[in-house]
């Protein structure tokens, strides 16, 4: 069992509304000096081998496939632990 | 010959079906319903992939119709040019399926926006648009919270200089989209996404702020009664 963890967050260039929304509110809660938040997904794969470097070549697969949508976004993987 | 037919696609949580269904009768064809679930396109000479909120929406708008069965026989059959509408959400699917260019994000306002629309008609150089006149406006509603178009720089001037950009808002970008982008068809004209809903405007009685949208359907009949 490992567990590998997928990132995934808009391209910097892409406008994240939902990001500066958060960025808004923080002053009004007492947090100063925040210049920027970008909000982003984070996935839990849960693999019932070990995180082999051909388990790894599978989730970023996965990623690619499916979990970013590499027009708008970037991913990057990583091994839990 | 006998009236067109065209698929009008349900997935799991597909809200305008019915409406799009009823939009190709109006205008005289037969509408053919698609399962998501089936690898089957039942023989249509052409699909409107409706609106609604697909799968839940989950991951992304369209990112897991996109891999449904009837996606897969879908996607080449429109490559090699079979005529494809996708409104709204159908919109989304074909940015995901990597049918058109570019994706839809969250309104830049984050606001869901549901009104009447003024939309430019910019090409009727499309299998969906050939009744509409270059300069056309028309009012269309639109209703998404996830409408803004987004393509890199060199995506979008190759969309503007091949005149694959074939609507854009009028009175007031609704979502932020680039270059107000309101709908795009892809190089060979025979897939077209738009985020406005021409099904919803083909007839007085529903209430709808114009029927302009029955061109949509009229062009697409039109061009299998004259093959």
């Amino acid at each position: 069992m490992a567990r590998v963890i997928v990132d995934v967050m808009l391209k910097p260039e892409i406008l994240d509304p939902q990001g500066q929304a958060i960025a808004r509110a923080l002053p009004r809660l007492g947090f100063s000096g925040v210049t920027e938040v970008r909000q982003g997904k984070r996935f839990e794969v849960e693999i019932d081998g070990p995180a082999d470097e051909a388990a790894i070549a599978d989730v970023r697969k996965m990623a690619e496939t499916l979990l970013a949508n590499t027009v708008i976004e970037d991913y990057s993987v990583r091994v839990e632990g | 010959m006998g009236a067109a037919r065209v698929g009008v696609v349900t997935f799991p949580g597909t809200l305008d079906d019915q409406d799009a269904a009823r939009a190709v009768r109006h205008a005289g064809g037969e509408a053919v319903p698609l399962w998501h679930a089936d690898r089957d396109l039942k023989g249509v000479d052409a699909v409107f992939l409706p609106g609604g909120f697909s799968y839940g929406d989950y991951l992304r708008c369209g990112a897991i119709s996109r891999f449904a069965p009837l996606m897969e026989e879908l996607i080449p059959a429109a490559h090699a040019g079979l005529p494809v509408l996708g409104t709204c959400n159908g919109f989304q699917i074909l940015c995901e399926a990597h049918l058109l260019p570019g994706a839809l994000t969250r309104n830049e306002n984050l606001h869901y926006v549901c009104r009447d629309q003024r939309v430019l008609v910019e090409s009727n150089a499309t299998a969906w648009t050939g009744d509409y006149t270059p300069g056309q406006e028309i009012l269309l509603p639109v209703k998404h919270g996830e409408g803004r178009y987004v393509a890199d720089a060199a995506t979008v001037t190759a969309l503007e200089s091949g005149d694959q950009i074939v609507f854009r808002y009028l009175g007031g970008n609704p979502n932020g989209s680039v270059n107000d982008i309101a709908g795009i068809s892809n190089e060979a004209g025979n897939v077209v996404g738009l985020m406005p809903h021409p099904e919803h405007a083909v007839e007085d009685l529903t209430g709808a702020p114009s029927v302009d949208g029955r061109g949509f359907f009229t062009s697409i009949l039109k061009r299998f009664v004259s093959l």
